[in-house]
């Protein structure tokens, strides 16, 4: 099938970016998405042009490295992760737009590659339980309603692709943020540090740069693991639980 | 601050629903409109002064939408600038530019807020004060009702106003209700109080827009 690409490409992070349009004329429908990116940049390569630059890593859609806005959509038209998007999903003819992730607390570092690490400082805020390391204790010991612990397996599917931000009118990365919270809130394990844990993240948020929910379910929409939205609903629960209890 | 606007919200959908009950004494008699009119000024005499609770509800109401708007400019700027425009826009594809699953309440929040705001303010120059009185000024509220609904600008400013109002309370209702932790469903859709923030949204417009239909169209009080 033949299709056009329209890729944002952009040398560096202070460089002005801009839309370049390059066509492709024998793609195959199996392909995945990020193949098709590959056949793109072979051939850049022997035109002696610079190929465009993408993040990916396991290309099974379970490592969350991977991840462009595709026609206006991250990830695309399917509810799935750019690598596990398959050129089939299009038709002959078609004219694809390739962007980054768009948010002021996501630099572009290049073309559609851009910086994550406010996640990193997002979780590292609070995301995590204090226990001390050794082998592990006995599973039964400690028992979890089984509700409970779906749901927050549910939520700590995330692999911090960074779509619900993309997705955000507002630039918000609540749901990245919220699902942290409700997978580490719903288990004994994450008790002691529950309140701490839901001030530290959501001021890292902000400080972050990232913008505040407005409730809209973008998020969830475009999530290729389905994070529910009832997670923020939750986070703002804890959030005014530990604000009420004065731990600010 | 999102709580401010959650809260200050709720108040105001709260005074709407007495706004609304009192509007639809219209149906019953123009004497039953104008009692009413009046005990509102007289409630709680000889414990308050008179129009004194209506004072009480004016100044928590001001100040309800002065939080409401100062919280709503004050997150419209920080989301805005988060959201990373390059070159005046985020995304340059034109395609899905209604995003994948929202509704047009959602996005006309901000603009809506702000075209409700000028409404209140006409409302209130219109029929509380007198100083905007098409049709003829008039002490009786009944009067200065029907005077009004004559002329088809006031009807249309009206009806216009109220879309708007039910618009912003489809997603606002359920929007608040989700800021303060009640939401516990995992799509926008499947949410339990999406029915209810429609529902509602829907009675308080049909609710406000009743009595204007029924003077200009079916002459409701001759």
């Amino acid at each position: 099938m033949r299709i056009t690409v329209n890729v944002w490409r952009q040398k560096n992070a202070d460089a002005k970016g801009s839309m370049v349009s390059y066509a492709l004329d024998d793609v195959v429908e199996d392909m995945s998405f990020l193949e098709m990116l590959d056949v793109l940049n072979e051939q850049l390569t022997l035109a002696g042009e610079e190929p465009v630059a993408f993040d990916s890593d396991c290309r099974e859609g379970i490592c969350g490295t991977c991840g462009v806005v595709i026609n206006g959509i991250p990830h695309g038209p399917e509810v799935t992760t750019t690598c596990q998007l398959h050129m089939r999903t299009f038709k002959d003819g078609d004219v694809i737009d390739i962007e980054p992730w768009r948010a002021s607390g996501f630099p572009v570092v290049k073309d559609l590659i851009v910086d994550r690490g406010a996640f990193d400082r997002i979780i590292a805020a609070g995301g995590y339980i204090s226990v001390n390391t050794g082998s592990a204790p006995e599973a039964n010991n400690l028992p979890v309603p089984k509700e409970d612990a779906d749901h927050a397996f549910e939520a700590a599917t995330c692999i911090g692709c960074g779509a619900c931000v993309a997705a955000c009118p507002n630039g918000s990365a609540m749901l990245f943020t919220a699902a942290k919270v409700t997978h580490l809130g719903l288990l004994p394990q994450g008790q002691p540090e529950r309140e701490s844990r839901v001030l530290g993240m959501v001021e890292q948020h902000d400080a972050e740069g990232f913008g505040s929910c407005t409730n809209i379910g973008e998020c969830t929409a475009a999530c290729p693991k389905g994070i529910p939205l009832d997670v923020i609903s939750r986070l703002n629960r804890d959030l005014l639980g530990a604000l009420a209890a004065g731990k600010a | 601050m999102k709580y401010a606007m959650a809260v200050s919200g709720l108040i105001m959908v709260g005074y709407l629903v007495v706004h609304m009950y009192g509007n639809l004494k219209a149906f019953v008699s123009p004497d039953a409109f104008n009692e009413y009119a009046h005990h509102l000024r007289t409630i709680g005499e000889p414990m308050l002064p008179h129009e004194g609770l209506l004072w009480v509800v004016r100044v928590v109401l001001l100040a309800s939408v002065l939080v409401h708007a100062y919280c709503a400019i004050t997150l419209w700027r920080r989301n805005k600038k988060a959201a990373g425009y390059s070159g005046g826009k985020r995304y340059h594809s034109k395609q899905n530019r209604t995003g994948i699953q929202r509704s047009y309440a959602s996005f006309t929040m901000r603009w809506g807020g702000v075209t409700i705001a000028l409404f209140i303010v006409f409302h209130i120059l219109n029929l509380t004060t007198n100083d905007i009185h098409p049709g003829g000024a008039s002490d009786e509220p009944f009067t200065k009702l029907h005077n009004s609904f004559q002329y088809f600008w006031v009807l249309l400013a009206y009806t216009v106003a109220m879309i708007a109002v039910g618009f912003h309370l489809w997603h606002g209702f359920w929007s608040a209700l989700t800021t303060l932790g009640q939401n516990r469903s995992s799509t926008r859709i499947a949410s339990r109080a999406t029915p209810v923030s429609i529902g509602l949204a829907a009675i308080i417009t049909l609710g406000f827009l009743a009595p204007p239909f029924s003077i200009y169209f079916f002459g409701l009080g001759g």
